[in-house]
């Protein structure tokens, strides 16, 4: 009786267990698949034609130059908007703000800016950098956007690569009679940098990623140049990729896969960068 | 060291700590006065924290200022008690709740496949998972979360509709099922590491004592690990929802972009998300009905979110304080 008890329990547990183990492959699994068929659907448009070619009504002479390189574009200037903000606000809480009421306030407002719908980030955009501010449809107003949109990360991964600064080192500055700007710049910045580089190359990287903001921002389905300055039109390569989706015939479904493919190597090469990047100044710092 | 940071100015490594401004640095501080440029660096860095303020007045400005713009032509009774969403037919309807039941239904379709499929992964990776797994299974699992949502979209319309259609008998080629499930498994990475958290939070002598009493893994688990993870599972929950409602490109593509009233998931239907992306495709006039509505429908969206968010930050802080 007891064995037999015994023995069901246990095969009670195993099954619990098993059942676990499956809710986390299944998911892996399915994304697997779905990438499986993406590269299948993508490979028989990829090639260095693709790359270079411009949007067309046909879709086997159809590339994606332009959303490529308005993606790069876009990234680049959001980078350089978000990253001296986002740095400067995580300094401002690690390093001043303390207990004080405002870093509290600050500090609270950034957690809900990050569970804030990116698609609500593209009306800001349009409220502020389209009509208010004048930019209109341009790289520059997306660039804001979207700078705007990984903010919140920036600080977030900015605050975490600076608390991992010993404070011995602080005390060292103090003690040697630095002022406090002069330790944050010459002490805890140089060592808290991969990090902060690392954790800002992987937001950059979700922001390539993004569709909603700047479908509402305005950027243009088609495009038949590549962007030559930040006041001019653009688009990108989800932008591009939504408007094939969007379209009935086969062929620009499988222009959407090979731009589906072109956006996740792009990813993972910002990805792999990150990581190869912290990996080398962390052994340098040492 | 060729990498020029806009930041990290300045002598970068190998440069003496406090530099040839030594002196000056101590006196004043011996003194305990502040030198004037050290204050404008404060206020500048204090200028940027206070950016991040800026930009959640700003979402509240432009949202409700073109809101009430649209409230001074359409009573609020037109936009509660109406059952149509037509704003850009001729017979003009501003009913909200189609859109708000798209998204109930895609959002409720998504937390059927992220509950079982995140709630589990937790216990999996929490209670089960070796060190060596765990290193390999949750980035495996953050994966999910960091695909782009126009790859998820395409996944819906191309692969898993098609697909359903084998299965479910009268499925549209747009409908609620497929985009519900898709972001379903996009959230299941929220659920599963925030729930892990909440269980690697419960202290190890209830399950011993769980273990003293003769109890075996799995009603441990069920009964005393999870119950005093509770709030912080809530919290997990409450986010991955507004989460899920927040979730744009995977039904404006695979869901229809159809405002209509039901709660059948093989129908096209639009959510509040899709629908302000349908108006931004085409092209909005600044100041007409069109143009308001898509600010109408974001400040009901962020009222939603952001309520979701408060309340589920909230849980979570709770549920760290009572465990520590």
């Amino acid at each position: 009786m007891s064995m037999k008890h015994g023995s069901r329990s246990q095969f009670g547990e195993h099954l619990f267990q098993a059942v676990a183990l499956f809710s986390v492959v299944l998911p892996l699994l399915l994304l697997l698949y779905l990438l499986g068929d993406v590269a299948l659907d993508a490979v028989g448009r990829l090639d260095w034609d693709f790359i270079v070619n411009y949007p067309s009504r046909k879709p086997e002479n159809a590339g994606i130059l332009p959303a490529l390189v308005g993606s790069l574009y876009l990234i680049l200037l959001t980078a350089v908007i978000a990253l001296p903000i986002g740095v400067g606000a995580a300094i401002y809480l690690e390093e001043y703000g303390g207990q004080s009421r405002l870093a509290s306030v600050i500090e609270v407002n950034i957690a809900n800016l990050a569970g804030v719908p990116s698609v609500i980030y593209g009306l800001l955009g349009l409220g502020v950098f389209v009509r208010a501010l004048g930019m209109g449809r341009s790289l520059i107003a997306g660039a804001c956007t979207m700078a705007l949109l990984i903010l919140p990360v920036i600080v977030v991964v900015s605050r975490e690569a600076m608390r991992t600064v010993p404070n011995s080192l602080r005390e060292a500055a103090v003690a040697l009679g630095a002022t406090r700007w002069q330790s944050i710049r010459q002490v805890i910045l140089p060592m808290a940098y991969p990090g902060i580089l690392t954790g800002a190359i992987l937001a950059v990287s979700r922001a390539i990623g993004e569709t909603a903001p700047l479908v509402v921002v305005g950027a243009l389905t088609y495009v038949t140049f590549v962007p030559d300055g930040i006041d001019s039109p653009f688009t990108a390569l989800p932008i591009q990729i939504f408007n094939w989706i969007s379209r009935p015939q086969q062929g620009f479904v499988l222009n959407a896969a090979a731009g589906i493919a072109v956006l996740l190597v792009t990813m993972i090469i910002l990805n792999a960068l990150a990581i190869l990047l912290r990996n080398r100044l962390q052994t340098k710092a040492r | 060291m060729s990498t020029s940071d806009p930041v990290v100015e300045g002598p970068v490594r190998g440069d003496s700590i406090a530099g040839k401004n030594r002196p000056q640095g101590r006196a004043s501080s011996l003194r305990g006065t502040t030198p004037m440029s050290e204050r404008v660096v404060e206020a500048l860095l204090m200028g940027c924290g206070l950016l991040t303020v800026c930009t959640t007045a700003g979402i509240l400005f432009i949202l409700f200022k073109e809101t009430f713009a649209f409230f001074a032509e359409v009573p609020l009774a037109a936009v509660l008690f109406d059952v149509q969403w037509t704003p850009l037919f001729l017979d003009k309807h501003f009913g909200i709740w189609p859109l708000v039941c798209g998204t109930v239904l895609t959002s409720g379709i998504a937390m059927l496949v992220a509950l079982p499929f995140g709630l589990m992964s937790a216990v999996y990776l929490s209670e089960f998972a070796g060190p060596a797994s765990r290193r390999v299974l949750k980035p495996a699992l953050e994966v999910l979360a960091g695909v782009p949502t126009i790859v998820y979209g395409y996944f819906a319309l191309v692969v898993v509709t098609p697909a359903l259609q084998e299965l479910v008998p009268g499925l549209a080629g747009f409908n609620a099922l497929s985009p519900g499930i898709i972001i379903g498994v996009m959230v299941i990475p929220t659920i599963a590491s925030l729930t892990e958290d909440a269980l690697h939070a419960v202290p190890d002598h209830l399950r011993e004592a769980s273990y003293a009493l003769g109890a075996a893994k799995m009603p441990t688990i069920m009964r005393v690990v999870m119950p005093a993870a509770g709030s912080g599972i809530a919290a997990a929950v409450i986010l991955a929802i507004a989460r899920a409602i927040g979730e744009t490109m995977v039904v404006a593509i695979a869901a229809g972009q159809q405002a209509r009233l039901t709660l059948d998931p093989r129908l096209p239907i639009e959510t509040m998300t899709a629908y302000i992306v349908q108006i931004s495709m085409g092209d909005t006039p600044n100041g007409t009905m069109e143009y308001r509505t898509i600010f109408l429908i974001g400040a009901a969206l962020f009222l939603m979110t952001f309520a979701m968010n408060v309340i589920g930050f909230r849980m979570a802080r709770r549920a760290r304080r009572s465990s520590t």
